[in-house]
Formats: structure tokens, C-alpha cells, sequence
């Protein structure tokens, strides 16, 4: 993992010390709120429903056990017990009291991590494959990128004020597990003809009010010239995007507007400019930081172990079959622990599970973890042998779920319950959804599948990408759930369809369970999951179980 | 024809907790809605959104909520002010409440 340079080290101590003035001049009344409001995003401190909350970066996913500890720490001392896992690979905090903010960005400073610039039109916390290092179908690891693309946008001068807030994710490996086309600009690791690596430029992807798949700015750019050609495009779009109009102001729309082509053409011309000025200087950066991600040293020990405990325990099994996924190094495993527990907050750890997690990763996964952006925590790398020893202190704190990509693995945003910009409630459906099915014993028989709930149209809930998603609305004071059905965060990203009319708050549930029983009726095999059926058969035999009386008067009608 | 105007209670936040807190009629802060002036004139509201404004040593973001008057005072007519009385709807039942002393 990377450590923290004296630069990094400084500049986050500064900038601690700098809003610790920031708020105390804002308590003794010499900054006025609107003042203080853009000096307290660009530390992540928002304010929203019921409290202020403070969104900390976890940089493309990854954390050490030290990290993970001190977050419970924080969660203890400042807040209440918890943290909240987010899409976008962050940790949330839901209750900070305003002056305990700098005591807490200090003690996320002694672990390496920070809350800059997760807020704000500035470049984001980057994002990545939550595999990335571990998984059998990766090209490289993109963490090392990420980690350059980290330190190049962080405080980057020039864009401190974008139009609007700008997403950069990168993966490794063919299978996208990072939703790279619905980012403003996606970056994907492959090989072109010549067998040389480099990446393909994905630009102009997001979800929100105008939901748009990504367009390929450049198929291959050679892995050196990375750097100035993002900083190209972020030129561009800083200069060409609009600031006349909110909804219009991400690049999605500055790409749409102006055309991919016009887009290619600046960016190639700024991106010569850009070269000439790096002079090399992010390869020499890039090669201080790769080493830091070297692989651990893996065990060859045997896995007698995993394999009788498999074969003699059901419970192991069935979290086994869903909740692990294949390494590059036999003998190992991916682990993905559920933050889903039915009946619970997607993405909610306590404090407790937090130090279980960190233990767990310390004591056998290399000292690793990750955040999903589906809101769950991964150990990446974890011998076989350990498997049966890490589920049984899972299972003692509630964190042995074993539903990893079925219906009750749902991504939820925070929604009503604690947005200030939330127009209906999320969690609850989710919970709602994940207790239904758990009772009625089908989530297994169901099978794949992607249910990803949005409280408004902002999307950070992702749910159009989600092969059912949902849209909490406000619709005349009352809430209001709008279902989507076919879409696809993978390497084949498609933007859901709108499946008709909203359902209220107490409908909302059975019409999934309709839904359903009518793919569990039509689907061709077990084999055969939601999404594929959807792909074959089209929404009709969907819409007919979400709206039987609609069916009914159309059949008369004809 | 003039509309009419929906009674409104002001609303903000505390500036150090973050708590939910709602102006009385002496111009102190209360967490209890029903101890909130009720204001049915959009004037007198107006000014007294004004009025909270200023305040901006004890408070952030103060807004005009709509309110309707129930037995024991004000109460709000929309669900959002009526998450921001209650708190988190998922409160009791998640996996906070377990770690939590509150």
C-alpha cells in the first residue's frame, strides 16, 4: 500500500490546522455561514437532515487495518458507534458536532487519510476495481494509477473550481467492477494489438437527471501519457463546460453538446501542450509509487482446511459460494464481507465489526481491505486456509451474509432518512426488499441480480444501472417509487428502462416481489438470470406483473 | 385572487450539534416542534425568518417549514419535516442502534 510522503504528510497537516481557524472563527462569529459553507465542503463537512456529516475519502477503495481501527476510533470518540460505506468507496459519518471536526480530521491524519476534496466541483475521491491486485482476470493492478491520478488532483490549481464536481475511476481488468462508463471520465486498462499495455479513455458517463454511458475519447493511450491526458480533458472541460446551468454543468453534457469528435480534437491539441509541460515528471512520480504496490508474498500452504470444512459445513458453504471470488494466485480468495445483513442499513458497520474486520485483515489477508462501491468491505487476499476461522468471527458480529450479488446485496444511498436532498426514503425499501425475501426463502432460488435503490434524481444510489432500480420521488408531499428495469453497471453498461408509473411507499415492495415471481415464472432455466431474461424477453412480461390491471383494460381494449 | 398562505414554523439547525431546532415566539431555539411559534401570516413569517437569520451564532440554515396546528402546537404537514421531528425512520432497527447509547 502507499505511504504517505513528507509532502502528503504536511499538506494534510496544514490543512487540518487551517480549517481548525476556519471553525473556530466560525463559532466566535468572524465567518459568516456562507462564508464558512465552501471552506467546510472542501473538508467534506456538509450539513444535512438531522446533523452534520463528514465524508472521509478512502482513496480507490483501499485500507490497512490501522486505518480501518482508527475509523472505528473516530466512530466512538465523535460520533455514534457507526460509519456508513458509501458508492463512491467512502466512509460517512452522520453525527459530528462541528467543533469536534478538526479533532477528528487530525486523528484521520495520523492514519494517512483525510475528507479534501470529497465534496465540491473538484476531482473526487478516484475510484477503482474493488479486486484490483487480486482478481484472476486482471491486466495490471490500478491502484498504483490511482494513486498517481490522487496525488496529481489533489489541490491541482487549476481545477479547484470546475463547473462541477468531476468522477475519475480506473480498473485493471476486463469485467468492470469499478462502473468506469457512468464516471466522468472512466479508465480502463487493456492491451492493444502490440501486446503493450495502456488505457482506454472512457469519457463522459454519469447517472443523475441525464443519465449517459460513457464514449470512448481514445481507445489506447499509452500508459505513460496518462497523466497529461487527463489533465487534457479536465483542461478542456474546465474551459468549455457550462457554468450558466447546473444540470448542465458536468461533462456528460459539455460532450453531448459540443460532440465527441470536437471533444477529441481539443483534447489532442491541449493534450501536446500538457506533455511538454509534465517533462516527465509524473513518470518519475509513477515510479516511486508503483513499487508501494508490490503483491504480497503469497503462501503455498495446502487448503485441507477450507476443503473439509467445505464439504462438511452447510453454512460455511452457502457464504463460501456466494461471498468469495476467484484470486490470480491458487489457493487464495477474495473475500467480500456483507454490510447487507437483512433487515439492516446497506453499507452500515459499527465500530466493533470495523475492529473485527481489521483484526481479520491483519491477522490473514496481508493487512488489506477494501471498500466496494456496492457498499461492502473486501479482503482481498486470503489463503484458503483461513476461510473457515474468518467466517466463524464474521458470524459472531453479524457479518456472515451470505448473499454477496443477490436481491438483498442492495446498494442504498442515505436517502430521507439522512440527505438534505433526498426527496423520498431509500434505506427502508432496502431493508424491506432484503427482509421479504430472506422470509420467503427465494433470494438463493433467485439468484443474480442488481437491486440499487436512489432517494432522488441525483442517483448516487446508482439505479440505473441497476438491473431493477429505483427512484424515490416526491411526488404531491407523498413518496413516490419509480421502478427501472435492464440496466447494467458492468462492461456493458446500459441505462435502465422506466417500467411505467410510480408505486407508493407501501407498494413499492410488492411489486418487486411481483416481479419476481414473474422471472422466476418465465425465466428459460436456473441458469438463466434476471438481466438475460430481461434481455430476451423485453419489459412486457415485466410490466404485465407490475401493472396487472393496466394488462387487463389493454387486453380488452384489443 | 390572492393564495393562501400555508402556515409555516422557521426551522435550522443548531450551529455546533447539528440538531433540528425550530424558533419560539421569545426567539430562543427549542428541539420540540410544538413549542415552535406558529406563524399564519406571511408577513410576520417573513420577518421572523429575518429575524432567525441573523442569529447566525447559534444557528445554520434556517428555513420557513410548512406547519399546520395540532393538539399540543405546531406540527409539519410534509414528510420531510416530519423525518427531521422523528429523526432516521431506520434508527431503531439498524445496526447503529446496537452500538448506540443514544
Amino acid at each position: 500500500m502507499y505511504k504517505y510522503n513528507d509532502f502528503d504528510e504536511a499538506f494534510v497537516r496544514e490543512r487540518v490546522a487551517q480549517f481548525r481557524g476556519q471553525v473556530e472563527r466560525r463559532i466566535d462569529g468572524s465567518l459568516a455561514e456562507e462564508e464558512f459553507r465552501p471552506l467546510r465542503l472542501m473538508n467534506g463537512l456538509y450539513l444535512q437532515l438531522h446533523a452534520y456529516m463528514l465524508r472521509v475519502a478512502v482513496p480507490y477503495g483501499t485500507l490497512s487495518s490501522r486505518q480501518m481501527n482508527q475509523l472505528a476510533f473516530i466512530a466512538d470518540k465523535w460520533d455514534r458507534g457507526y460509519g456508513h460505506f458509501t458508492t463512491r468507496q467512502n466512509i460517512q459519518y452522520n453525527w459530528p458536532k462541528l467543533q469536534d471536526v478538526p479533532d477528528m480530521l487530525s486523528a484521520l491524519a495520523d492514519v494517512e487519510m483525510h475528507a479534501i476534496q470529497t465534496s465540491g466541483n473538484t476531482i473526487r475521491n478516484v475510484t477503482s476495481d474493488h479486486f484490483a491486485g487480486a482478481a484472476a482476470d486482471e491486466i495490471e493492478d490500478p491502484r498504483p494509477w490511482a494513486e498517481l491520478i490522487r496525488q496529481w488532483s489533489t489541490d491541482h490549481p487549476e481545477f479547484q473550481f470546475l463547473p462541477r464536481k468531476f468522477k475519475i475511476a480506473v480498473t485493471g481488468a476486463p469485467n468492470d467492477r469499478a462502473v468506469v462508463k457512468a464516471h466522468d471520465i472512466g479508465l480502463q486498462i487493456v492491451r492493444n494489438d502490440a501486446g503493450e499495455v495502456g488505457f482506454e479513455v472512457i469519457v463522459g458517463g454519469g447517472l443523475g437527471r441525464t443519465p449517459m454511458v460513457g464514449k470512448v475519447v481514445n481507445g489506447f493511450v499509452p500508459k505513460e501519457d496518462i497523466l497529461p491526458y487527463l489533465e487534457a480533458i479536465v483542461s478542456v472541460y474546465n474551459l468549455l463546460g457550462r457554468r450558466d446551468n447546473k444540470y448542465k454543468a458536468r461533462i456528460k453534457i459539455t460532450v453531448h453538446e459540443n460532440g465527441l469528435e470536437t471533444i477529441q480534437k481539443l483534447v489532442e491539441e491541449e493534450f501536446k501542450t500538457r506533455k511538454a509541460l509534465f517533462n516527465g515528471a509524473d513518470r518519475e512520480l509513477f515510479a516511486q509509487i508503483a513499487p508501494q504496490f508490490a503483491a504480497p508474498e503469497f503462501s503455498a500452504a495446502p487448503t485441507d482446511l477450507f476443503d473439509a470444512t467445505y464439504n462438511d459445513d452447510p453454512v460455511f458453504r452457502a457464504w463460501a459460494d456466494t461471498n468469495l471470488a476467484e484470486h490470480r494466485q491458487p489457493g487464495y480468495a477474495i473475500v467480500t464481507i456483507s454490510l447487507k445483513p437483512h433487515g439492516k442499513t446497506p453499507g452500515d458497520a459499527t465500530s466493533d465489526q470495523m475492529r473485527v474486520m481489521a483484526d481479520l485483515a491483519k491477522e490473514f489477508a496481508h493487512d488489506e481491505l477494501r471498500v466496494s462501491h456496492e457498499q461492502n468491505i473486501v479482503l482481498p487476499h486470503v489463503h484458503k486456509r483461513h476461510l473457515p476461522e474468518i467466517h466463524a468471527r464474521l458470524r459472531a458480529v453479524g457479518l456472515a451474509t451470505a448473499n454477496v450479488g443477490l436481491i438483498s446485496d442492495i446498494i442504498a444511498c442515505p436517502g430521507m432518512d439522512y440527505c438534505a436532498l433526498a426527496t423520498a426514503r431509500s434505506i427502508p425499501i432496502a431493508q424491506e426488499i432484503s427482509t421479504r425475501f430472506d422470509a420467503l426463502k427465494l433470494e438463493h432460488e433467485i439468484g443474480d441480480l442488481k437491486i440499487k435503490i436512489s432517494g432522488c434524481i441525483n442517483a448516487c444510489g446508482h439505479h440505473h444501472v441497476g438491473h431493477i432500480g429505483i427512484l424515490g420521488l416526491d411526488r404531491a408531499g407523498v413518496e413516490n417509487y419509480q421502478i427501472t428495469l435492464g440496466g447494467d453497471g458492468s462492461e456493458t453498461t446500459t441505462i435502465g428502462e422506466r417500467a411505467g408509473p410510480g408505486f407508493s411507499y407501501t407498494e413499492i415492495v410488492p411489486a418487486i416481489e411481483r416481479l419476481m415471481l414473474a422471472y422466476l415464472d418465465v425465466r428459460e432455466n436456473a441458469e438463466e438470470t434476471f438481466l438475460e431474461t430481461y434481455r430476451r424477453l423485453g419489459a412486457e412480461p415485466f410490466k404485465a406483473a407490475l401493472y396487472p390491471d393496466d394488462t387487463g383494460k389493454r387486453k380488452h381494449a384489443a | 385572487m390572492p393564495r393562501r398562505f400555508t402556515p409555516k414554523v422557521v426551522t435550522a439547525n443548531d450551529l455546533l450539534l447539528g440538531d433540528v431546532v425550530w424558533q419560539t415566539a421569545d426567539n430562543s431555539w427549542t428541539r420540540n416542534i410544538s413549542e415552535a411559534e406558529y406563524l399564519d401570516d406571511e408577513d410576520t413569517a417573513n420577518a421572523r425568518l429575518s429575524q432567525a437569520e441573523s442569529q447566525q451564532s447559534v444557528i445554520v440554515g434556517a428555513y420557513l417549514a410548512d406547519a399546520k396546528l395540532g393538539d399540543n402546537g405546531p406540527e409539519p404537514t410534509h414528510f420531510r419535516e416530519e423525518f427531521r421531528v422523528s429523526g432516521p425512520s431506520t434508527y431503531a432497527n439498524a445496526q447503529q442502534a446496537e452500538a448506540s447509547n443514544v
